[in-house]
């Protein structure tokens, strides 16, 4: 669904010596060079220690440590009430931690704001435009906010319209635009100061499933083209799949942390399904030559193994009886998700959301051969 | 192409001076506050119609009621500052709905987490408010010869100044409640608690000196008060007749501490002095994070 091409090939590790040969021509931060970091490798785009924050006696955030490589992809999943928007009102320098300590870039969040601030984009959950105000003045007033150079400002402008496909609205009051075009705008508009992280709050909440995919297909391009780290939280499966690296949120601490790939192997097995001629055979079979233990469900028999693809060849030369299908399926992140938190990741997806997302999500539950 | 974006300078380098940056910030902000205003022409006219009926039936209907007590143009005359006041108190008032509003729709985070200072984005808009809400006076300032205000340039020029300050202290008024407020709704309900009072106790309809003891005294911690004085003050001082004529008209007697007439400069500096406490209180209580 987002397979921008040169994306998919690229892994956490992958990602990070490619974004170093991109940012070379990045300056190091000005303020933070102390430490003497180089340019190329520069400091994390997020670093936070023992993060805790405290509303009225309840502790929202229970001491969480992040750190995000520059350039990469990270996903920050969780429960609603979890605290997700807590830290992320944190690490944006919206709310001041109770405990602990935040680095965006080098630049501490409690003594540097601002200089943290020029170095996030931020698009929030919900739209924080001025629908009586056109496209472009949008971007113009952020521009002002910024203080970016006005030499070159029209033609930076133009370019952040056509990445996200709004070229030819640049003229058109907000107002008149729909909920994916000002998703899109508003990440045009978070990247217009060149940010080195781009924060995106449940940046497709609410769109309908095309529009969920264009934006996607924009932020693959973002990635693409302005190298630019982007921290993330989602209720869709499918989006934190393209993240180099999760974490998952739960009652204020980090219950997981890992590239997808990493946390889906922490749950280990793949789920193998056979429909046969002869279940009680076939399951003595299993036993007998591959030492594994069936179940016998409704719908056929059901192992657990850790290659489930590579069983099945084995499986189906060496079974005697009739095998008329043969299902792998590959832990999901819905799986990582409940294993940590007990829940799945959308079981308190909001009202609003929940009819486009249940009948657009009908493959989260992995590969099958 | 490609690589010519990601070498431009990332945000760092470009930290153009502290200074600069806020002001061309609080200029924004400013500027948003005037293309809203020049996008609503309804609702300019709309707003306008209050005042200008305000004057021009109330206070014809009162003037005849006055009419044995020196002419009835003295009455408009006497009348006129504060109608400017109140086609002024409408949008200097809805900076702070619009504050509150910004909240509500999610613009205000988009201005807080950019690397300004808050108190500089709230300058903007009080600035932005007094300036939409000094045009709006403006408009009815220009109907001035109606009631036998005569147009002279240094005339409207001082009315001009003291209707925009005016407006700055209703515009920071209102933010400093703004500021505390996270619904709109909450908002209006207080408003109408306070400006009501605000307008009546102001010395707009009639004279301080005219009041009993209570209320003088209420309308003397009005800053309204000063601010509808000071120009009334001028227009007497441009035009001297009401106060010269048969009746001696005490309504145009200025406003008094205790028999000493408060000279309208002195009135200027309070209003003045009252818009800035107020907008430092706004500005700190909105600087303030969780």
């Amino acid at each position: 669904m987002f397979g921008a091409g040169p994306r998919t090939a690229r892994g956490p590790a992958a990602g990070t010596d490619g974004d170093a040969a991109h940012r070379s021509g990045r300056p190091a931060p000005a303020a933070g060079a102390a430490g003497g970091p180089t340019a190329g490798s520069g400091p994390p785009a997020v670093l936070a220690r023992g993060l805790g924050k405290s509303y009225a006696g309840v502790e929202a955030v229970r001491g969480i440590d992040l750190t995000v490589a520059q350039g990469e992809t990270f996903g920050f999943l969780g429960p609603n009430g979890a605290g997700k928007t807590t830290t992320i009102s944190m690490l944006t320098t919206l709310a001041t931690p109770t405990t602990g300590r935040i680095e965006i870039a080098g630049h501490d969040t409690r003594t540097a704001p601002q200089q943290v601030r020029r170095n996030l984009g931020l698009v929030f959950q919900e739209t924080t435009l001025d629908p009586e105000l056109t496209a472009v003045e949008n971007l113009r007033f952020h521009a002002d906010l910024y203080a970016l150079p006005r030499a070159g400002l029209a033609g930076r402008i133009a370019e952040m319209l056509e990445l996200v496909g709004l070229s030819a609205r640049g003229d058109s009051l907000v107002r008149t635009f729909s909920g994916g075009m000002q998703r899109r705008l508003e990440i045009a508009r978070g990247l217009l100061h060149r940010p080195r992280l781009l924060f995106l709050d449940e940046p497709t909440i609410g769109l309908d499933p095309q529009t969920r995919a264009q934006v996607w297909a924009h932020l693959a391009e973002v990635r693409e083209r302005e190298a630019t780290t982007i921290f993330l939280t989602t209720h869709y499966l499918d989006e934190a799949e393209q993240c180099d690296r999760i974490a998952i949120i739960d009652d204020g601490r980090i219950v997981a942390q890992g590239s997808p790939a990493e946390l889906k192997s922490v749950i280990g097995a793949d789920r193998v399904d056979l429909r046969t001629g002869d279940d009680m055979a076939a399951a003595a079979l299993l036993h007998e030559r591959f030492g594994l233990a069936a179940v016998r469900g409704p719908n056929g028999l059901s192992v657990k193994v850790a290659e489930g693809a590579r069983l099945v060849p084995a499986l189906c030369a060496a079974l005697d009886v009739a095998v008329y299908e043969v299902t792998v399926t590959r832990p999901s992140l819905d799986d990582v998700f409940l294993h940590h938190t007990g829940r799945g990741i959308r079981d308190d997806a909001l009202p609003g959301a929940a009819g486009t997302a249940g009948t657009a999500e009908p493959s989260d539950s992995g590969d099958s051969t | 192409m490609t690589h010519a974006t990601v070498a431009l300078p990332a945000a760092d380098r470009h930290a153009p001076g502290r200074l600069a940056a806020e002001w061309r910030a609080g200029s924004m902000v400013w500027r948003r506050e005037m293309i809203h205003f020049l996008r609503s022409r309804a609702g300019i006219a709309v707003s306008l119609l209050q005042p200008l009926l305000f004057l021009y039936v109330l206070g014809i209907g009162l003037s005849r009621m006055f009419s044995g007590a020196g002419s009835s143009d003295d009455y408009m005359i006497f009348l006129f500052p504060g109608v400017l006041v109140m086609a002024a108190q409408a949008p200097a008032i809805s900076v702070g709905a619009s504050i509150v509003w910004d909240r509500q729709s999610g613009f205000l985070r988009e201005m807080l987490v950019a690397p300004v200072r808050r108190s500089t984005l709230l300058i903007g808009k009080c600035l932005g408010g007094a300036t939409v809400a000094a045009c709006q006076g403006a408009v009815v300032l220009a109907s001035a010869g109606l009631v036998g205000v005569p147009y002279r340039v240094d005339l409207f020029a001082a009315l001009l100044a003291e209707l925009l300050l005016a407006s700055l202290a209703m515009t920071v008024l209102g933010a400093v409640i703004a500021v505390r407020i996270q619904r709109i709704q909450t908002f209006h309900t207080a408003l109408t608690v306070l400006t009501a009072p605000m307008v009546f106790l102001s010395g707009l309809m009639f004279p301080v000196s005219a009041m009993p003891a209570w209320m003088a005294a209420l309308t003397l911690v009005n800053p309204l008060t000063y601010a509808v004085d000071a120009m009334r003050q001028t227009i007497t001082a441009f035009h001297p007749a009401p106060a010269a004529g048969a009746s001696g008209a005490p309504i145009f007697d200025p406003v008094s501490w205790g028999g000493w007439d408060v000279p309208p400069g002195l009135s200027v500096v309070l209003v003045a002095v009252f818009s800035a406490l107020a907008l430092a209180a706004a500005s700190r209580r909105f600087s303030r994070t969780d």
